[in-house]
C-alpha cells in the first residue's frame, strides 16, 4: 500500500536524531513499559544523551520501556508516580544520581493534560494532607473546599506508542497501550509516534481517532518490543 | 510472616461479600487479586484499571496473552462484555468523582481511625504512591486485606500510623487472618472472628483498641 507523505511527518529513526540533546526534558507514554515506543528508546539510548528529565507515569522495569535510559543514568531528574518495579531508579535516588518528584497517580496525568491543553495547572485536594506531596505548593480555598495548585508539565519532546496512524498523524491506540500515551502526544513542544501500522489518509474512521494530528510532528513505524515482558519469563 | 494460599482465599472469599451486581471496584496487587476467584459466574461487576480499563475480566489462558491488554500490575488480563478503554486522565476522573465504589488493597499499617499507610517504608523502600493516594482518598469504601501482624511479629493494626501516610481516615473495613474490623465513628468494630483464634488471641494480637459487635459473626469451625 502506498501511503503518500502529505504532511511530511513520516519519517525513519535516523531523521529524529536533530530533535535530542543533553539536559532536555522528555515526556513518554507507557505504563509499566506497556504502551512506550520501543524504537525511540533504543533511538535515545543510541544517542548517548544524558542529564535528562523523564516525565511519566512510572520507571518501567530495568531493562523494559523507559527502564532501560533509567538503569543507563541517562535521566537526572524524573517525574513519575511510582518507581518501585524499577530497583535501579530507588538505588539512583538513593545515591543521589537521579532526583525524583513523585506525583499522585491522577494528579501527574491531569498536569500532563494541562499542560497539552494549553493550561497552567490544576486544582485537586489529592495530597492535600500528605506531606511528601503538598511540600510547599500553594493552596486555594474556593468556597468551602481546599485545593493544592498542582503545575501543568510539559516536555522539549513527547515520545508516544500508537497501533495506527494515519500521515495527519491522527492516531488510534491499542488496548491498554493507551494509558498515558494520549496525554504525553499533546504536552511535548514536538511530538513523535511510533506505532505499529501507517494507513493512508481516509482511512481512520473520525469517530475512532482519539488523538488529532495536530498534535503530532513526526510518525515513524514501529519494529515492536525487543524486550521480555514479565510474565513471559520463565 | 506470609500467610498460606489456603488462609490468602479465606480473606478473598470474605471480601468478594462486600460486593455486588453492578458495582464498580478497584483490586490492588495480592491477596486483593484473588477476590474475583469467589465471586458467582455471570456475575455483572465492573473491575476498573488505573490504566485505562473498565471491565477487566479473567486471566487469559497460557497462549492468549496480549501485552497490550494488562491489569496495572503489568499482568496480562482479559475483558468482559461491556467493557472499555479510557486513557489515565479518564480513568483517575472516575475514581476522584468517586465513580469507584470499592477498593480493595493492601496495607502496611491501619490506625483505628482508619488512616492508611500502604505506600512507604522510609529509610528501606520508597517506591512511590502510584494511585494509592487518589483510591484511598475517593473510592466510596475501602477494604484492607492484609496479615494481622508484620514479619516481625509487630501488629498492623495500630492506635496511630508510624508509617507516612496514603490517606487520613479514609479505611472503611479491614479483613485479617484473625477477622473483620469496621472503621466506626468511635473506632475498631469486631464483626467476624475466623477461627481457629480466639478473642483474646486476637487481642493479644491487636495494638488498637476495638469493641466486639454484638452480632459477631464466627467462621470456620
Amino acid at each position: 500500500m502506498l501511503i503518500q507523505n502529505t504532511f511530511q511527518k513520516i519519517c525513519h529513526l535516523t531523521d529524529l536524531k536533530h530533535l535530542f540533546e543533553d539536559g532536555m526534558s522528555i515526556m513518554f507514554g507507557g505504563f509499566g513499559g506497556i504502551g512506550t515506543p520501543p524504537g525511540l528508546v533504543n533511538l535515545i539510548l543510541e544517542l548517548a544523551i544524558k542529564d535528562l528529565t523523564l516525565i511519566g507515569n512510572d520507571t518501567g522495569f530495568p531493562h523494559i520501556g523507559i527502564g532501560k535510559l533509567v538503569t543507563e543514568k541517562r535521566a537526572k531528574r524524573i517525574i513519575a508516580s511510582h518507581i518501585g518495579s524499577n530497583p535501579n531508579a530507588g538505588r539512583y535516588m538513593t545515591t543521589g544520581e537521579l532526583e525524583v518528584e513523585f506525583s499522585p497517580q491522577g494528579t501527574l496525568v491531569e498536569r500532563m493534560r494541562a499542560g497539552g491543553m494549553g493550561l497552567g495547572g490544576i486544582l485537586t485536594d489529592i495530597g492535600l494532607d500528605e506531606e511528601i506531596v503538598k511540600r510547599d505548593k500553594q493552596t486555594i480555598s474556593l468556597g468551602e473546599k481546599t485545593f493544592l495548585v498542582e503545575t501543568a508539565l510539559t516536555a522539549d519532546v513527547s515520545i508516544v506508542y500508537a497501533k495506527k496512524a494515519d500521515p495527519f498523524g491522527n492516531l488510534v491506540y491499542d488496548k491498554s497501550a493507551r494509558n498515558t500515551n494520549p496525554l504525553a502526544a499533546m504536552a511535548g513542544a514536538v511530538t513523535i509516534a511510533e506505532v505499529k501500522e501507517i494507513l493512508p489518509l481516509g482511512a481512520l474512521s473520525p469517530e475512532e481517532i482519539v488523538t488529532p494530528g495536530v498534535f503530532v510532528d513526526y510518525i515513524v513505524e514501529s519494529k515492536g518490543v525487543d524486550w521480555q515482558w514479565v510474565w513471559e519469563q520463565k | 510472616m506470609g500467610l498460606g494460599a489456603e488462609i490468602r482465599h479465606k480473606i478473598a472469599k470474605r471480601a468478594a461479600m462486600e460486593i455486588r451486581d453492578g458495582m464498580l471496584v478497584n483490586l490492588g496487587i495480592g491477596i486483593p487479586s484473588l477476590v474475583p476467584d469467589h465471586l458467582p459466574a455471570g456475575h455483572f461487576i465492573m473491575f476498573h484499571a488505573e490504566n485505562g480499563i473498565v471491565g477487566m475480566g479473567k486471566s487469559p489462558d497460557e497462549g492468549e496473552e496480549d501485552a497490550h491488554l494488562c491489569n496495572a500490575g503489568g499482568y496480562p488480563v482479559t475483558i468482559r462484555e461491556g467493557a472499555s478503554y479510557c486513557d489515565s486522565t479518564t480513568a483517575f476522573g472516575m475514581i476522584r468523582k468517586g465513580l469507584v465504589d470499592v477498593t480493595i488493597l493492601g496495607a502496611l499499617q491501619v490506625s483505628e481511625n482508619g488512616d492508611l499507610a500502604n505506600w512507604i517504608v522510609p529509610g528501606k523502600r520508597v517506591p512511590g504512591m502510584g494511585g494509592a493516594m487518589d483510591l484511598a482518598a475517593k473510592a466510596k469504601k475501602v477494604i484492607v486485606l492484609m496479615n494481622h501482624q508484620d514479619k516481625h511479629g509487630i501488629s498492623k493494626l495500630v492506635k496511630s500510623c508510624t508509617l507516612p501516610l496514603t490517606a487520613k481516615r479514609c479505611v472503611h473495613m479491614v479483613i485479617t487472618e484473625m477477622g473483620v474490623f469496621s472503621v466506626m465513628p468511635g473506632g475498631l468494630l469486631l464483626t467476624d472472628q475466623f477461627s481457629p483464634y480466639t478473642i483474646e488471641e486476637i487481642k493479644v494480637s491487636t495494638e488498637a483498641e476495638f469493641e466486639i459487635s454484638e452480632s459477631l459473626t464466627i467462621y470456620g469451625e
